[in-house]
């Protein structure tokens, strides 16, 4: 039962890490409609930023608040450069545009910053925690606690600020939003930017696991199933699809793949994605899109 | 004005584009070696890329510029930029297979398990050897159905074989070895699981338990695998990760309490790359190193003073001057030049085409002698290749990382390589037969 227990709650831990990167694609695609396959190039650039300042000597805080900036801007020159060019153009258009721009950035990210792989060490020790019998890594649990306030910073972000307003209007109609004066430039350089900052702190947790290496691009494939089950409109829906998609591909390891060669927790995920779009294509907490025929 | 200004700009930085991404090559002359490289400087994989052929390159303009080329034949090589993916391997050879410019190639260097296979009928059929050192095709070690494949130094069955063989003398013997448990955690993919029959056969031979353990690729959470090992404790685990997967699984094991000083690394798990991102959690670990870390070997010496201080080094970061890739590229650069010396003394000082360049692996031989006038003593292994062993070395010093660099901890530990030979001819008779193969007789080419 231990066993079992510590299986289950290192899954649901595990899952909070995958719905860090899929809470930026649901920023980007609640705001624009876009699916931002370039989210994870984002991720290995801004982690790649923070890990070349402090290599400059720049203490943590400082290579942050710089590392904020650097997206930030990055978030402008994509709008200016790619989004707004394309604007009024399907949605596919879009969707090819951000795939070459996770090329572009990737390339960027390399040609600037180095392609050796660097530690980051965030000062989280990844040691065990016993809650009773059950073994826990302290690291997830900060992990955790970070993916909790994110959404809850993202909360009064939207809840509570008029640009979090504006944004709500812009993802609900984006031409209503238009014909009342709300600058949809400005709002998706403000989701970007937002987007980079989610980027940055994902980045940062699975850089200080695996290191800062190019393969952090890759972290993205863990969260395409947890999008599809939570939807990729709900923020929460990513928090919960995150845990689902965790605790289901840690038992599945260790109670199915036994059985069939192991080694099966990548496409377990794709196969429950695929069960959750037989029975609710919008996911549990995506919107339904309704349309005139 | 304004559009033509940034038409201007646009078109400068698409030409400097262009400029930059052209590959970098020596011209090639009738009368010189051409080996094309495939190198991978950019993309997931340009962290051991980079260094690797930088340590490739070096060896090759040291050898052109301090030792006026192999017996005076000058090397010249050109590079193509595959990513590492396969598919780019195969067109750079496909590019390069019947040399440049009237200088003849004497071999491929596929440096990659995925490109030696899809290669694997191609180079037979162009009768170009493939050369991949510590990877390729595990069973095409038997030459007699694998003419044009070199899986030099050591192959996959060989590193388990080493493997086990230094847990045995850890654990005080070969006798020691029954009823331990030793698990193995590899990547899942072809690479990870080519040593699975061989680890079997020795589990049987020695009477440990054979505990399998996977790891889906990239492998980056691998909380369940080390669950699974804690809770079986194996007395040793034999990791045979790549990439990520190796950090991670060193975190992780030191998250559930597995000592890293118990883990031993395959040859593609031991580098810097693979130990520095999991911190304190790697210090302890042992790899397998038929491409030991270190500047202090001779040959370090020797390129320190003619290439590296004199500005001539492919290597823009000098950090990695004797870092385990760097190494690497130096040691598969010195055996494909001493390949090339060897045939060169039965067909004369003059460059070599394929079937010539397989001659000449095939009597490549490098006793401590030879190594110790090259500059290798202790970095390279002694190597003897014949027809029927295309292997030649079949051994791995141990190494182990002290929180800053690897140390050598033992001399060359051999594979045990008349255990493993019936299964390799199992499986070569077996790839034979499906492809309707004649296997060539090596006795009668002695």
């Amino acid at each position: 039962m231990t066993f079992f227990l510590e299986t289950l709650l290192g899954g649901l831990l595990a899952g909070t890490m995958y719905s860090l990167v899929a809470i930026g694609f649901v920023l980007i695609y609640k705001a624009s409609g876009v699916f931002n396959f370039a989210q994870g190039a984002m991720l290995l650039f801004a982690a790649l930023t923070f890990v070349s300042l402090q290599e400059q000597g720049l203490p943590f805080a400082l290579a942050l608040l710089l590392t904020v900036v650097v997206m930030a801007i990055g978030a402008i020159v994509i709008e200016r450069t790619v989004l707004r060019p394309l604007v009024n153009r399907s949605q596919i258009t879009l969707f090819m545009a951000t795939l070459g721009l996770s090329f572009v950035i990737e390339g960027l990210a390399q040609g600037l910053m180095g392609a050796q792989v660097r530690a980051l060490d965030l000062g989280i020790d990844d040691v065990p925690v016993f809650l009773g019998e059950v073994m826990v890594s302290q690291f997830d649990l900060v992990a955790a606690a970070t993916a909790a306030l994110l959404v809850a910073v993202l909360a009064l972000l939207f809840n509570s600020t008029r640009i979090g307003v504006s944004l709500r209007a812009v993802a609900d109609d984006t031409r209503a939003a238009l014909s009342i004066g709300i600058n949809l430039n400005r709002i998706w350089q403000i989701v970007w930017a937002v987007a980079g900052i989610v980027g940055l702190v994902a980045g940062l947790l699975w850089g200080a696991r695996q290191g800062v290496q190019f393969s952090l691009s890759l972290v993205v494939l863990k969260a395409l199933p947890v999008l599809i089950i939570g939807g990729f409109t709900s923020i929460g829906g990513a928090i919960v699809g995150g845990l689902i998609v965790g605790a289901a591909e840690n038992l599945a390891e260790v109670y199915i793949g036994a059985h069939i060669g192991g080694g099966i927790t990548p496409w377990f995920a794709y196969v429950l994605a695929l069960v959750f779009l037989y029975i609710r294509p919008a996911g549990l907490f995506g919107e339904r899109a309704i349309e005139r025929v | 004005m304004r559009k033509s200004l940034q038409r201007a700009i646009a078109g400068a930085v698409l030409a400097l584009s262009a400029y930059s991404a052209l590959p970098t090559f020596a011209q090639a002359a009738a009368n010189e070696q051409f080996i094309p490289l495939a190198t991978y400087r950019v993309g997931p994989y340009a962290s051991s890329g980079i260094p690797w052929w930088a340590g490739t390159i070096d060896y090759l303009r040291y050898v052109n510029e301090v030792e006026g080329g192999i017996n005076g034949v000058k090397i010249a090589w050109e590079e193509c930029e595959t990513e590492w993916s396969t598919d780019r391997i195969v067109e750079c050879y496909e590019r390069h297979k019947n040399g440049r410019d009237g200088a003849p190639v004497a071999f491929f260097l596929t440096h990659s398990t995925p490109a030696s296979y899809a290669l694997m009928e191609k180079g037979a059929a162009d009768k170009l050897p493939l050369i991949d050192p510590a990877g390729g095709r595990t069973e095409s070690t038997d030459g007699s159905v694998f003419p044009y494949a070199f899986p030099l130094l050591l192959s996959y069955y060989g590193q388990a074989s080493v493997g086990i063989n230094y847990i045995a003398e850890r654990e005080g013997g070969f006798d020691k070895l029954k009823g331990k448990k030793i698990a193995t955690v590899y990547h899942d993919s072809p690479y990870g699981r080519e040593t699975q029959a061989a680890i079997e056969l020795l589990a049987q031979k020695y009477g440990f338990e054979n505990i399998q353990i996977p790891v889906a690729h990239p492998g980056n959470e691998q909380s369940v695998q080390w669950r699974q090992v804690r809770q079986l404790k194996p007395d040793w685990v034999f990791l045979r990760t790549w990439g990520v997967s190796t950090p991670v699984a060193l975190k992780t094991a030191a998250r559930f309490g597995f000592p890293a000083d118990r883990i031993i690394g395959d040859v593609w798990a031991g580098s810097e790359a693979d130990v520095i991102p999991a911190g304190d959690a790697a210090k302890g670990y042992q790899a397998l190193a038929p491409f030991p870390g270190g500047d202090g070997f001779e040959i370090h010496k020797r390129l320190r003073e003619h290439i590296l201080d004199k500005g001539k080094s492919d290597l823009k970061d000098p950090s990695y001057f004797g870092k385990v890739y760097y190494n690497i590229g130096l040691i598969n650069a010195a055996i494909v030049v001493e390949a090339l010396r060897a045939g060169q003394q039965h067909f004369g000082n003059r460059p070599l085409n394929g079937e010539e360049g397989r001659w000449a692996f095939e009597h490549l031989k490098v006793d401590e002698a030879r190594l110790k006038e090259i500059g290798f003593a202790g970095l390279l292994q002694p190597l003897q290749v014949s027809c029927a062993d295309h292997e030649g070395g079949g051994a791995a010093r141990v190494q182990q990382w002290d929180g800053a660099k690897w140390n050598l901890v033992t001399d060359w530990v051999q594979a045990d390589r008349p255990t493993l030979r019936p299964l390799i001819e199992a499986k070569s008779a077996a790839y034979a037969k499906e492809k309707g193969l004649k296997a060539r007789d090596c006795r009668a080419e002695l």
